[in-house]
């Protein structure tokens, strides 16, 4: 959680300043009570909006990433995984596995931007294609929950392959008739939404969170003007129609559940 | 133009200067050619043996390069344009239509740079914009509906990252022709003949089989991006073509490209009728291919399921 806190029991909301008790930003969906401001959040707390309680079984844990180019920017890319594992307890950017969803059974999937900032690599493209794959053959209905700056540049060519591979898998699971839902949260960009975030039957997001292909720097550098306030938020995007719906954390279990039943 | 070539090559570009020059009274400086001549055959070698990673990249942006349309008009014949997506507009970064590579019927996709200042505006530096990769689509659609073959070519610095872009669904754009191109029931068989610029080259290259210029280059992000981002220094960009592997050489031995496509010594840019020569021979070569092994979107996904490199932790 992006939140500071100087002793785990309490926190300063980063947005309007107001001190909140930690259990009191949880039974809020971790929204802040006072201004409405939507902290970052991890896959945990996704799990918890989302699934059943108890009901999770993790898979493909054991797919980790290599280092095929043997990379190094500032530090070695080798170092910078076994480093960032440690610090979030996290074995890559996505988690993956089985949950119910007010009893329905469900393939999920979670991005995390704590590991990397939820960048793709060639573990992450793979997690995900195994789990396309699984709600392919197994026909549950499938739930990605995404969160990512996009590709991850220190695997190369390799990350983007990982668009056409995940791309690929979501072609059987059309083919399977397997209802796909992809929620978009702050931020979902580059190699990840131009992938499967942007390729659900139904394309769900958060309120204010940042969608699109180029981050807002690149396009300011590109067209070199300053962009327009609320540009690329969720609510500029629905008005734009490349979105269905905008979903605020309390009612998003409900509204899972809901389009699911629609089509199941 | 010779200004704008990449550092590397000027001593020879100045060497070929002052020959041109001598040659005006070949008569009187017959031996100083002949010793300028075989000086320049042994520094083009130097430098042509063993380039570097950013050299190449240089190569892949050289100002005097084959483009698409120069491969259009040399390699393919009754070539007829198709325009537009249908939807919002006729997007100029891609030249989209059917023509014959000599009796194969094909359509042709290609990202077109532009040569003239004003060709390089309307063409937006071979940036698409959403609708580029729409009428992309639809081409590759009409041509399944018809089992004809998709020739593609890239060559494009990236999806471009703009206002109207971002508004009319690039990432959409982008992501639907990845699942739909995996899927399409006839061959679709990619060139990349200068730049392969991430997502955006991507999006006309889920191919069966994907051949690579020797000095073209095909990444996740450009080499000055790299190093901006991770390097956190723009002028690192040398370093960063380096270590995102990103030349014809890397991609083959990571499994991502089928072949690499000779270029003549010193770039395409020397002989470009001979460079379309060779690609077309290539193409035509890999489209039997294609077609002998059938089976087109799976041997398509297959190859593609592939990719990447994973540990299993135990
Ligand atoms: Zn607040």
């Amino acid at each position: 959680m992006s939140l500071k806190s100087e002793n785990g029991l309490w926190f300063k909301c980063f947005s309007c300043n107001e001190i909140l008790y930690k259990n009191q930003i949880e039974e809020n969906f971790y929204i802040c009570p006072k201004c409405g401001n939507y902290f970052r959040i991890g896959w945990k707390e996704y799990l918890k909006i989302l699934a059943d309680e108890g009901t999770f079984r993790p898979l493909f844990e054991n797919i980790r990433s290599d280092d095929p180019l043997e990379f190094r920017d500032v530090k070695k890319y080798k170092k910078r995984l076994k480093e960032t594992q440690k610090k979030t307890s996290l074995t890559e950017a996505v988690k993956c596995g089985t949950c119910s969803v007010n009893l329905q059974r469900i393939a999920i999937g979670i991005l995390d931007f704590a590991f990397m900032g939820g960048s793709m690599g060639s573990a992450v493209g793979e997690r995900l294609t195994l789990l396309i794959e699984k709600a392919a053959n197994s026909k549950l209905p499938l739930v990605i929950v995404s969160a990512s700056g996009g590709a991850r540049m220190h695997e190369g060519i390799y990350s983007l392959m990982q668009m056409a591979k995940t791309a690929g898998a979501l072609a059987l699971l059309a083919k399977k008739r397997v209802p796909y839902i992809s929620i978009l949260t702050n931020p979902t960009t580059g190699g990840v939404s131009a992938s499967f975030a942007f390729l659900g039957d139904v394309i769900i997001s958060e309120p204010r969170a940042l969608i699109g292909f180029a981050g807002p720097r690149v396009i300011e550098q590109t067209i070199r003007q300053k962009l327009p306030e609320g540009f690329q938020r969720a609510e500029f995007l629905l008005e734009k129609g490349q979105i269905d719906m905008i979903v605020t954390r309390r009612n998003l279990k409900d509204v899972v559940s809901r389009v699911l039943k629609i089509f199941l | 133009m010779e200004k704008l070539s990449p550092e590397f090559e000027k001593p020879l570009l100045k060497l070929e200067k002052r020959i041109k020059t001598l040659e005006l009274e070949p008569e009187k400086n017959r031996k100083q050619i002949v010793a300028l001549k075989e000086k320049l055959r042994k520094i083009r070698k130097k430098i042509f043996t063993r380039l570097t990673p950013y050299q190449r990249v240089q190569l892949a942006r050289h100002p005097l390069r084959p483009i698409y349309s120069d491969y259009l008009k040399l390699i393919f014949s009754d070539f007829t344009e198709f325009h537009g997506d249908r939807y919002f507009a006729d997007d100029e970064a891609v030249i989209c239509g059917f023509g014959k590579i000599d009796e194969i019927k094909c359509a042709v996709i290609g990202q077109e740079k532009g040569k003239t200042t004003s060709e390089k505006l309307r063409r937006n530096f071979g940036m698409s914009h959403p609708e580029g990769y729409r009428k992309a689509l639809r081409i590759m659609k009409l041509a399944e509906k018809f089992r004809i073959p998709v020739i593609t070519f890239v060559d494009t610095p990236g999806a471009y990252p703009g206002i109207g872009a971002e508004e009319r669904g690039q990432a959409a754009a982008i992501a639907n022709n990845l699942r739909e191109m995996m899927t399409l029931e006839v061959p679709i068989v990619t060139s990349v003949i200068g730049e392969g610029g991430s997502g955006g080259a991507l999006a006309i290259a889920v191919s069966n089989y994907i051949m690579m210029l020797a000095n073209a280059i095909y990444s996740v992000i450009s080499p000055e991006g790299c190093a901006s981002i991770l390097f956190r220094d723009a002028s690192r960009a040398s370093e960063a073509a380096a270590a995102l592997k990103l030349t014809s050489y890397d991609l083959l031995r990571l499994g991502v490209i089928d072949e690499i496509v000779s270029e003549p010594f010193g770039g395409a840019h020397l002989a470009p009728k001979r460079q379309a020569e060779i690609l077309k021979k290539n193409i035509k070569k890999a489209i039997a291919e294609v077609e002998e092994k059938g089976n087109y979107s799976r041997n398509r996904y297959e190859k593609f399921r592939k990719m990447g490199k994973i540990k299993i932790a135990k």
